[in-house]
């Protein structure tokens, strides 16, 4: 099967639907396909793609000069398509693609609320990023608008967000957070019960928005490197990764093999490190401390090993472009095998624990069920979408550096409940195990990183990579003088949320907490 | 259940302590005699994420591991600021949590503790000051004590306890 075979069969239908392709372009995000279209015919591409099934990816816009240009991801057999066009600035206006994805109703209105984008015929006009740190008609990405904001004023709370409601008998409403009884990150949670059973959850983020997009705006690669990795902190390696990749797809340089092997080095560690923790956090929440204590240990003991060889426990910054910027210390074998063979051999007497346990099997079993339609419908990727049948795996079915070299082995589940995310969280520890005793097997020798270009003009890239959580897409643009123009991180949280919201219906409320564990987004990452 | 009693007995005790454990035993030592001597035994902490990246919350986590553990200092988390000595703030104060912050700040009862913790919350590290962020937590509540960090580690959460506890009053 070559890249693209689908592609014609594409192109053709959307000529039946007489949807104009200004430009077909291989090269400028490449290896992702560009498709240049008429804004007139944005929503009905989105009809035919829909109708083919496809899945949707992302959604950013990006000012040039008076113009918008909007840019929406398409993913099918493993190939990146991107859906292109320009509306003006004065009256951009522009055919929603709700209808058609589900996925896309928060993303379009996190470019309405950030670029003033007004998307025809979406179901959902409320707001969502925006809340009331300014004005419903300014809008903080455009390039009129100062970093540093124009109200001084103290930002009140968004009070009156309109959720929605059910009326009925019995029913009642549980507001939660953004201030949460846990260490957990701020969101709103509204809750529509009747008795315990949960009627319908309605998610409100954006409590975590702290501009990311806005600054990222003319930083050097470098500084761009730093902030990426601040989208989400327990995906540091990834967001940095995929920023550095689009980056250095925009600027073509070429890393040498060995920081790539590196990379996925460290990419493997951060998938441990936070699996082992979820795992433990699952447990926790249906009241099983010994397994949260023993993951909770395991965990430490992988961040102390990461703090050794990488120098950092969560591994930040180790990535920069080019490469990365430390290689492993000279002790690093002796460090990295015996962990290896230890949580492997812990792995295997623990999991075995929570299997036998009927009573933990009664609370995960059918908890939080989500359905494999469901989740194709919403776009979820990672141990969500996997758990849930939907088998799909950047690394192996997109296969980057160096992970095209490497046979990537993927689990996926069709049980869709809480337990199979948890199951799906220990495979992929064991898989991520395989992987990187077959990374330092095949360790290449050589530099760590090139220098970055003095010269990197007006160019941009689009680069996937298979986080922990999912599949994570990052554009940059730089400009004319090799400045970020452009950045957008996209979180496999984006879709993962409205997931969440699915999955816990007709479930308890006390069983939202495991729910939610299962689930894991990241606010930070979502809220950007 | 014998499989349960297998591996406890199997991890025993976690005392063979790589030397960053032996800090944590007596950064905890002192901090649970300065807790007893000042709080009365207990140092309840309201932890606040006003916009972090959510790495300084999987260390603050990290502090309930069984290697830290450190509720067996007298240390623990609550879910009410109005049961709270400490309020333990990270992030930059996005503004969509600044009156969120300052709400949960003023329903802690007096005397009270503000910790800032991690770069951001000091001075909105990466982030800044920008149109969404505030640029630390000074700007928005009286900080007692400024730990840098991105994140800190559960040491530096550790180290950053004891100086608090360590300073006279509370602001």
């Amino acid at each position: 099967m070559n890249r693209f075979d689908w592609l014609p069969g594409f192109i053709a239908l959307l000529a039946e639907e007489r949807v104009t392709i200004l430009h077909s372009d291989p090269i400028r995000l490449a290896p992702a396909h560009c498709l240049h279209l008429d804004a007139e015919d944005w929503g009905r591409a989105a009809r035919v793609a829909s109708a083919s099934g496809y899945r949707w990816a992302g959604l950013w816009g990006d000012q040039l000069g008076e113009r918008l240009g909007i840019y929406a991801v398409l993913v099918h057999e493993g190939d990146y398509l991107v859906l292109m066009t320009e509306v003006p600035l004065q009256a951009p206006i522009l055919a929603s693609h709700t209808p058609y994805f589900p996925a896309a109703d928060r993303l379009e209105r996190h470019l309405h609320d950030l670029l003033g984008v007004d998307f025809q015929d979406h179901p959902d006009a409320r707001r969502w990023t925006r809340h009331c740190a300014w004005p419903e008609d300014v809008y903080p990405l455009r390039s009129d608008f100062p970093v540093g904001g124009d109200s001084p004023k103290r930002a009140p709370a968004d009070v009156d967000y309109p959720f929605e409601r059910i009326l009925g008998n019995g029913v009642y409403e549980i507001p939660v957070g953004p201030v949460h009884a846990g260490i957990i990150e701020p969101g709103h949670f509204r809750f529509q019960a009747v008795g315990e059973q949960v009627l319908r959850l309605e998610a409100r983020l954006g409590y975590t928005h702290k501009g990311i997009e806005k600054i990222a705006v003319g930083r050097d690669a470098s500084g761009l490197a730093r902030l990426a990795g601040r989208v989400s902190g327990d995906s540091t390696v990834a967001h940095t990764w995929a920023a550095c990749m689009a980056m250095e797809r925009a600027a073509g340089v070429d890393v040498p093999p060995r920081a790539l092997h590196l990379r996925a080095l460290l990419a493997e560690c951060e998938r441990i490190a936070n699996h082992l923790g979820d795992i433990g956090g699952i447990c926790n929440d249906v009241g099983f401390a010994f397994v949260h204590q023993q993951f909770g240990r395991l965990r430490e003991q992988w961040l102390r090993g990461n703090l050794a060889i990488f120098g950092h426990r969560l591994l930040m910054d180790v990535i920069v472009p080019g490469g990365v910027c430390r290689d492993l210390p000279e002790q690093w074998e002796s460090i990295i095998k015996p962990q290896l063979s230890t949580l492997s051999r812990e792995l295997d007497d623990l999991l075995a624990i929570i299997d036998d346990h009927s009573s933990l099997e009664d609370r995960l079993v059918d908890t939080g069920f989500l359905t494999a339609e469901r989740a194709q419908m919403l776009g979820v990727t990672g141990y969500v979408g996997k758990a849930s049948g939907q088998d799909f795996d950047v690394r192996r079915d997109h296969g980057y550096a160096p992970y095209d070299g490497l046979e990537v082995h993927s689990p996926c589940r069709t049980q869709g409940d809480v337990a199979a995310r948890l199951q799906i969280r220990a495979d992929e520890i064991r898989d991520s195990l395989n992987l990187i005793n077959r990374l330092i097997q095949s360790l290449p020798a050589g530099p760590i990183a090139v220098d970055w270009p003095q010269s990197v003009y007006s160019s941009e890239g689009l680069a996937v990579v298979e986080g922990w959580r999912g599949e994570i897409t990052s554009f940059v643009r730089f400009d004319e003088d090799g400045r970020v123009a452009r950045f957008f991180p996209r979180d496999p949280s984006w879709f993962s949320l409205p997931a969440l919201e699915h999955l816990v219906l007709g479930n308890i409320v006390p069983d939202f907490p495991v729910c939610n564990k299962s689930v894991n987004i990241s606010y930070s990452g979502q809220d950007l | 259940m014998q499989k349960i009693l297998r591996k406890i007995w199997q991890t025993g005790t976690l005392t063979e302590a790589p030397p960053a454990a032996d800090e944590i035993e007596a950064l905890g030592k002192e901090v649970k005699r300065i807790i007893d001597q000042r709080l009365g035994g207990s140092l309840a902490i309201r932890q606040v994420d006003t916009g972090s990246c959510n790495a300084c919350e999987l260390e603050i986590h990290a502090l309930g591991n069984p290697y830290y553990d450190i509720a067996r200092f007298g240390i623990h988390f609550v879910a009410s600021p109005r049961h709270a000595d400490l309020l333990l703030v990270t992030g930059p104060v996005s503004r969509h949590m600044e009156t969120a912050l300052r709400r949960t700040w003023r329903a802690m009862a007096n005397p009270r503790f503000v910790i800032a913790s991690g770069d951001c919350a000091c001075n909105g590290g990466e982030f800044g000051s920008n149109y969404a962020t505030c640029g630390g937590v000074s700007r928005v509540i009286p900080v007692d004590l400024h730990l840098p960090g991105c994140p800190p580690t559960p040491n530096d959460l550790m180290r950053g306890i004891l100086a608090l506890m360590r300073k006279e009053q509370p602001q």
